[in-house]
């Protein structure tokens, strides 16, 4: 497959949902604190059902449906401190913080969005049990804007406030269980037009927004405060929905991933309308093939027999071959198929005649299976999956319903993304989702007040940030702009603000210049983490290694592979102390004790020279230049 | 801006720019006068003000905003054994906003009820949902209580089974209380439930309190009013409290239901749905014909909650509008201030009757051992033992309505008769809560 794609003959379309975490004292709904609970504090646990009739739930997370229905408990760890009778769902919610209303609206502002006159909160069915309430409260509060970018402005559609969820511990048979921390911590979502044409433009859109967020300096930072979630068609295709990309490196790939998702599906539509598939070539009503099976000495098979399960198969006529397309990287059709299996019959995937001979299972397995599917082995395909009935079928309808869908196109998804950029099948596609008035929080009136307090924190303009940069940090105005335009200049700004001490300058130079100087010495820049750059800064404002080695000390570890503590790295460029260096002038000065003589003062240069030859990258240059300078007058003071 | 559009109406909206389509939604009491709020196609609300709004009706009545069914009495029939009737009063439990509009909906078919707790339709031959009222609990009188009362009786002369009231959770010990003097006994259990958080959320209580019924009309030994509540915040368990000694002690809690001064008559764990006796004192079920009905309730009874400096003219107020009954919740062991004996002593000699409880709730009034109490006594002042304020001011309306015509030495004897054990006599070590002491 061919990897470069061509986005705008594709007709690529990529909208943007942000989340971004408040850093506000408290919740949006209550006055518990807005931070995570460590592992020690002591908690008490509260046991819950969900319970929801079907014609209330607008988005159908089809396990969570499942799981519901079956009545999974649901267990939520209330951490001492982090959580109250509001989280618990045992007292009504405060009044919106007014805070977080706050912040939301200078981002309004920053992005040219129009704030409502009046908010209103919402109550948003969500049946996971992540919301005690069984609903996420949430509220637009500005609409409209637009973000620059050099691709195009991107519009915003519209900026809400919410609530986030409770954090998932862990799942087991029947339960699941949250810890009730996080739940109620203000979130901003902005959700951007579909006006994103290319992967790097996503990727750019998301961090310029990130990090005007950022700069209003009242959201959190670190890991799981900002997710990303991404809309993706192509021309032809469908908008597909993409949930929790979590990093922003990820962003191109899983655009990029998603169109050739989507354009492999339609090759595939067009090979089997060619091949003639109708939709009644798909036989979804299982077909009981555990004897078969059973002689097939297959390891797989014989443990699910062990565990009392059965295996059902279904017949896909004039599919042959059509299973084992890779849709994405390492990903065919059959595990879109696999997807749909395992989300409606929590099956542990299928097998498909695609893959076979495989898994132990012999050829004249297979010619078995489709003489009892009544299959032509030259021009069928089929699907099994092993389970008890109850979950086989609910499995193989689903498998069914995709495989028939795979001659219309592309169906509409919720899908969430794997580590490498690929992409999952997640639940259908919701409509509308239920939207129910919450009724126990007042509107809120947007006044002149608020909105003067958001034009205070509103995060600075890209002509106020660079003033920022060469008035209070002192920078070059060349080195200002680069910053600006370069995606290190958050990482620049929380390490400026986090390392005492260390000038803005090498702060700047070490993200511009020296970790990008490492790709051409073979080292991936990326490999570099923000606390091994803060580490290393750290090191040079506390005077433990000159700033000199910086690179060296980068490149080291670069080179190492990110498996030696950046800590020892530091220590074998540092340990040079006064005395040493001392003692190393003073044995420079005898070695050429007569040219010094001769120069006087103006060996100086010379002595330098031959010193700095000696500890470059160990010892601050200043330092040896104020050490030369006194030990060369002593010298000479002593000579004559 | 010209008239203002109605609830329901698709509108489009012009503002400076920016274009909204919506469907207009009722304005709340907290809505600002100004404002329009519009429903969205994402489903959002928004308020729009409309001073600097250009406002077009695109479709009039989109949607029918507060169109309430008439109230009346719907039924299913079921696969199991019992019959039950279903009564509802109104609240939290019944009430559902419609997600379209945006309208509470208090209002309930049996085909609602169905949906909300399918078990029923296994555990009962018929179900039939009678809307008596749609009111909110704090606007019960005891003119409800006498008619609920009576259709109560009704429906179990009617050869019912399991007989479930819905109501609201706020004066649902007083109600529960009216109904234990009111039917004397009963075939079966008649239950009070609630809901602390309303039906129409995921979390609601009232799915668990509900599948408690059966499991309580079918294996209770008791024939008594009982409230039908959780017992924990988490839904693990609902308890049966008798409806004279159950008082609310929580604004919100879904455990807000606690049984004061006596021990649960029985709890239903879950997901076992397992039935446990927890009170061996309880008044067994009757024969249905057995059943009888004293229902009456006067208005003339009052409930006064004393504190230090209260101004006794609030008695001499009550009397002086002719009330016949008065309940005081005083403090401790049950006093009040010296200043008032002497309205009180009015009262008695009006021949009103005046009964003394404690704001302490938890333990039993005891007026012999100050002098302020002896002075009480002596003045004509009944100690009502261990009877909650509210059970006390229930049963002196219950006497009144149903026995005003009798002197006042009767009365006060029937008055510290115990009648649905309201009263009683034995208080143990475990019958106080254990609050949060830092262990
Ligand atoms: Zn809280």
């Amino acid at each position: 497959m061919s990897d470069e794609l061509d986005y705008s003959a594709l007709g690529l379309k990529v909208g943007l949902e942000i989340h971004q975490q408040l850093d506000t004292k408290h919740k949006l709904f209550c006055g518990c604190p807005t931070s995570l609970a460590s592992d020690d504090v002591p908690r008490k646990t509260v046991e819950r059902y969900l319970r929801v009739a079907k014609s209330e739930v607008g988005e159908i997370d089809p396990a969570a449906l499942y799981e519901m229905r079956k009545g999974r408990k649901i267990i939520y760890e209330v951490p001492e401190g982090h959580a109250c009778m509001v989280e618990l769902d045992e007292e009504p919610p405060h009044e919106l913080n007014r805070d977080a209303l706050t912040i939301t609206l200078a981002v309004a502002e920053a992005l040219h969005s129009k704030p409502v006159d009046e908010v209103y909160v919402m109550r948003k069915i969500v049946i996971d049990g992540s919301n005690t309430t069984g609903f996420q409260r949430t509220a637009v509060v500005a609409f409209g804007g637009w973000v620059e970018d050099e691709e195009g402005k991107v519009g915003i559609q519209t900026i809400c406030l919410e609530e986030d969820a409770a954090r998932k511990v862990e799942e087991g048979k029947g339960y699941i269980k949250y810890n009730l921390d996080r739940l109620g911590i203000p979130l901003i979502e902005i959700s951007t037009a579909p006006d994103i044409r290319s992967p790097e433009q996503a990727a750019r859109v998301a961090l310029k927004i990130g990090l005007l967020m950022r700069l209003t300096g009242r959201v959190k930072r670190g890991l799981g405060t900002i997710r990303q979630d991404l809309n993706v068609s192509i021309k032809g295709g469908v908008k597909t929905e993409v949930k929790g990309v979590s990093k922003l490196d990820l962003i191109p790939k899983v655009v990029k991933y998603e169109a050739m998702r989507q354009l492999n599906l339609l090759k595939i539509k067009e090979e089997l309308l060619a091949r003639g598939v109708k939709e009644r070539d798909v036989y979804d009503q299982p077909i009981e093939i555990t004897e078969i099976l059973s002689g097939s000495g297959s390891k797989l098979v014989s443990k699910a027999l062990k565990r009392g399960e059965k295996a059902y198969a279904i017949l896909l006529k004039g599919f042959k071959g059509v299973l084992g397309k890779e849709v994405q990287p390492g990903r065919r059709f059959g595990t879109e198929l696999s997807d749909y299996a395992k989300a409606w019959g929590g099956v542990k995937g299928i097998i498909h005649s695609d893959e076979l001979p495989g898994y132990g299972i012999g050829e004249d397995v297979v010619a078995r299976i489709y003489e009892v599917l009544g299959g032509d082995p030259g021009r069928d395909a089929f699907v099994f999956v092993l389970g008890n009935p109850d979950k086989a079928f609910r499995a193989l309808k689903a498998v069914g319903g995709r495989a028939k869908h795979a001659l219309q196109g592309i169906p509409k998804e919720t899908r969430g993304a794997n580590p490498d950029g690929t992409t999952r099948y997640l639940r259908p596609q919701p409509g509308a989702a239920r939207m129910y008035p919450e009724t126990d929080v007042p509107p809120v009136r947007i006044t002149e007040d608020m909105l003067r307090e958001a034009a205070a924190i509103k995060p600075p303009t890209p002509e106020e940030m660079l003033a920022i940069l060469t008035e209070r940090h002192g920078l070059s105005r060349e080195l200002a702009e680069g910053l600006l335009r370069d995606p290190a200049l958050q990482t620049y700004l929380d390490l400026v603000e986090e390392v005492e001490g260390v000038p803005p300058q090498l702060v700047a130079s070490t993200l511009l210049v020296h970790l990008k100087g490492l790709k051409s010495e073979g080292v991936d820049p990326s490999a570099i983490t923000y606390e091994v750059l803060k580490e290393v800064l750290r090191a040079v404002a506390q005077g433990k290694i000159a700033k000199e080695a910086i690179p060296e000390i980068l490149l080291k570890y670069g080179k190492l592979g990110g498996k030696t503590p950046i800590k020892e790295i530091i220590d074998e460029f540092g340990g040079v102390k006064v005395e040493d260096l001392d003692s190393l002038i003073e044995g420079v000065l005898s070695e050429n004790e007569e040219v010094v003589k001769a120069k006087g003062e103006r060996a100086f240069s010379l002595v330098m020279g031959k010193v700095m030859g000696k500890v470059r990258g160990r010892v601050d240059g200043k330092l040896v230049a104020e050490r030369v300078r006194e030990k060369l007058k002593d010298f000479l003071r002593r000579s004559s | 801006m010209g008239s203002r559009p109605n609830p329901g109406d698709l509108v489009r909206v012009v503002k400076g720019g920016l274009v909204l389509e919506g469907v207009v939604m009722p304005t709340t009491e907290f809505s600002d006068p100004n404002s329009l709020v519009i429903k969205l196609s994402n489903g959002y609300n928004v308020g729009v003000d409309v001073r600097d709004a250009r406002i077009e009706v695109l479709k009039e009545k989109m949607y029918e905003v507060g169109k309430v069914p008439e109230a009346g009495e719907t039924s299913v029939s079921g696969s199991g054994k019992m019959k039950m009737s279903f009564i509802s009063t109104g609240g939290t439990i019944v009430s559902k906003v419609e997600y379209e509009t945006g309208a509470v909906k208090p209002a309930i078919t049996a085909e609602e009820l169905i949906e909300m707790v399918p078990e029923y339709k296994d555990e009962f031959s018929s179900i039939e949902v009678l809307e008596l009222y749609r009111i909110l609990s704090e606007d019960f009188t005891p003119h409800e209580w006498g008619e609920l009362a009576r259709i109560t009786y009704n429906k179990l002369r009617g050869g019912a089974d399991a007989v479930v009231i819905a109501h609201g959770t706020d004066t649902m010990a007083f109600t529960a209380a009216a109904l234990a003097f009111s039917l004397r006994r009963l075939p079966t259990p008649v239950m009070l439930v609630g809901a602390q958080r309303s039906s129409d959320r995921p979390s609601t209580d009232s799915v668990l309190n509900l599948k408690a019924c059966p499991v309580i009309a079918r294996e209770a030994p008791f024939g008594e009013v009982v409230v039908v509540m959780h017992g924990s915040t988490s839904d693990t368990y609902v308890l049966a409290h008798r409806g004279v000694k159950v008082r609310k002690m929580h604004s919100s809690r879904r455990d807000a239901f606690q049984s004061v001064n006596d021990v649960p008559l029985a709890r239903v764990d879950f997901p076992s749905a397992s039935f446990k006796l927890l009170n061996r004192r309880y008044l067994k079920r009757s024969s249905p014909s057995d059943l009888e009905l004293r229902g009456k309730f006067s208005d003339r009874a009052a409930l006064i909650k004393f504190y230090p400096s209260m101004d006794c003219g609030v008695i001499d107020h009550f009397l002086d509008k002719g009330f016949r009954g008065i309940v005081l919740e005083g403090t401790g062991l049950g006093h009040v201030r010296n200043q008032c004996i002497s309205s009180l002593r009015r009262a008695v000699e009006e021949g009103v009757l005046v009964a003394m409880t404690t704001q302490t709730l938890f333990g039993r009034v005891n007026m012999k051992v100050y002098t302020t109490g002896r002075k009480l006594l002596e003045a004509g002042v009944i100690p009502a033992s261990d009877m909650l304020p509210e059970t006390a001011y229930v049963k002196m309306s219950w006497l009144l309505g149903n026995y005003g015509d009798l002197n006042l030495d009767e009365l006060r004897k029937l008055f510290l008769q115990d009648v649905a054990h309201e009263i009683n006599p034995r208080h143990e070590l475990n019958l106080y809560p254990r609050w949060f002491h830092g262990e």
